[in-house]
């Protein structure tokens, strides 16, 4: 038990120091490119294009953080919260991971599994990105070609058909009241859409939780 | 210096903080690795899973160098490459790329040319607007994950299925997503079909189909190895029938 806090505590520590590191160099960023170019930001339009973003984004980003963290897993947060593409990249792998193993997410071997798929996504999307940085024109014809285009465009569709059937076929007493409250919202709400689904990850999650609890005090789980 | 959004001390600028990123990934996957060595966890079982992770990420990652390459019409190529590989998503950069730029009287669709001052501006606006998850992990990552250990010492079944519960949720609001289009069927407009919003709901039962039938060979122990090219395979196939469907449908 000793030695399964140590290793944790290390992730954390560790974790800490990448990320708070990773945070300052990308601040660094535009200093640098303003002090290289001798320019300096346009402070009335960087407070109002700040007000209309900032404030949102980072309810949503403390939102995110507390609902993912126990999906993500200590090592997985950390470098999901870096590299980004959380939800449609780093958690569905992260689960399949985790549901191809057969281990709990609560677990230590939990814990390294997922660090694993994640930190393999991380790597494995930074490089494609890199070969698309550096082959752009001969990819931008293709990956731009119109026929490809609707491929794209679905691929959350596509993503979650098959991640839905596989954890919601395993978990389906859970499961029937949060989907069918999703669609109810979704197809009768108009203001529901890509934009709102962010938002509607940690509404779904509690009111799961609330589902799963009432079940299984009364021992339907 | 003369500024361009191209300029190749931009490209050396992001080179570097994705190299570093990078690193920050190799190191935990290392980590990972060798706890999981010190465990005596099955290697061949930590194999597959990098392998269905590596061949999973594939097609998602080539749908963020289309974003890369949409957004690099307006911001330059170093930019949206920095943006997408570390934090950031397609339609957080869009947002927050164009919010910055409305401030100034400017758009991503415009073809007038970006200023120093312009593109720091946006630079900013970007990367305050994200500064959340990075540091809130840090700072209240532990106390989160401790809270579900204990969870997990007072009652282990609960702790499961609160775990199991969050990730059904989360799947939820993305099932619910798919269908978000549907009302287009009894509410017509001229500018989409009015059977372009059931393109997703046929594309996820194209997806789920796959994995329903790679789930039912994996019971064969002839088709076992399906189970690291479910997933996988059900993404690709399912995002090749959105052509088909959308020129159907859409």
């Amino acid at each position: 038990m000793k030695k399964n806090l140590s290793y944790m505590d290390s992730v954390h520590r560790s974790g800490r120091i990448w990320n708070l590191s990773v945070m300052v160099l990308l601040l660094a960023f535009p200093l640098t490119v303003a002090v290289l170019f001798s320019v300096s930001p346009d402070w009335g339009a960087l407070g109002m294009g700040l007000l209309a973003t900032a404030p949102m984004y980072w309810a949503v980003g403390a939102i995110e953080t507390v609902t993912f963290v126990p999906m993500l897993g200590a090592g997985g947060s950390y470098l999901s919260f870096v590299t980004g593409n959380i939800s449609n990249l780093k958690l569905p792998c992260a689960i399949n991971a985790l549901e191809q193993n057969e281990v709990s997410a609560n677990s230590e071997e939990g814990e390294i599994i997922s660090t694993i798929a994640i930190a393999t996504s991380s790597i494995v999307t930074t490089v494609i990105i890199l070969i698309g940085v550096i082959c752009i024109a001969p990819l931008t014809p293709i990956l731009e070609a119109p026929v490809l285009q609707p491929a794209f465009e679905q691929i959350l569709p596509a993503l979650f058909g098959g991640l839905g059937v596989a954890f919601v076929s395993k978990n389906w007493k859970i499961a029937v009241a949060p989907i069918l409250l999703m669609l109810v919202l979704f197809i009768f709400i108009s203001a529901m859409n890509s934009g709102t689904v962010g938002i509607m990850v940690p509404v779904s999650a509690v009111f799961t939780i609330a589902v799963a609890r009432i079940l299984y005090k009364r021992g339907v789980l | 210096m003369e500024f361009s959004i191209n300029h190749p001390v931009l490209f050396v600028l992001a080179g570097i903080l994705i190299a570093v990123v990078l690193a920050q990934s190799v190191f935990f996957l290392v980590k990972a690795l060798k706890r999981s060595k010190a465990l005596g966890m099955d290697q061949k079982k930590i194999r597959k899973t990098i392998k269905t992770a590596a061949i999973f990420t594939v097609a998602p990652a080539v749908a963020i160098v289309i974003s890369v390459i949409t957004l690099s019409k307006k911001l330059g190529l170093p930019l949206p490459w920095l943006r997408l590989s570390v934090i950031g998503s397609m339609s957080y950069e869009t947002v927050a790329a164009n919010n910055a730029l409305s401030a100034m009287g400017q758009s991503l669709g415009s073809g007038v040319a970006l200023t120093a001052q312009q593109y720091v501006n946006v630079l900013m606006v970007m990367t305050i607007s994200i500064m959340m998850g990075i540091w809130l992990v840090p700072a209240i990552g532990k106390k989160l994950q401790s809270g579900m250990t204990s969870l997990g010492k007072r009652d282990a079944k609960w702790a499961d299925i609160f775990s199991n519960s969050l990730f059904i949720g989360m799947i939820a609001a993305f099932l619910g997503f798919v269908f978000c289009d549907i009302s287009r069927l009894w509410t017509p407009s001229e500018e989409y079909t009015a059977t372009s919003g059931l393109v997703p709901v046929a594309v996820m039962l194209v997806s789920a189909m796959v994995m329903v039938v790679c789930g039912l060979l994996m019971k064969k122990p002839k088709f076992k190895w399906l189970g690291e090219y479910a997933l996988p395979l059900s993404l690709i196939m399912g995002m090749a029938s959105a052509i088909p469907f959308t020129a159907w449908l859409g």
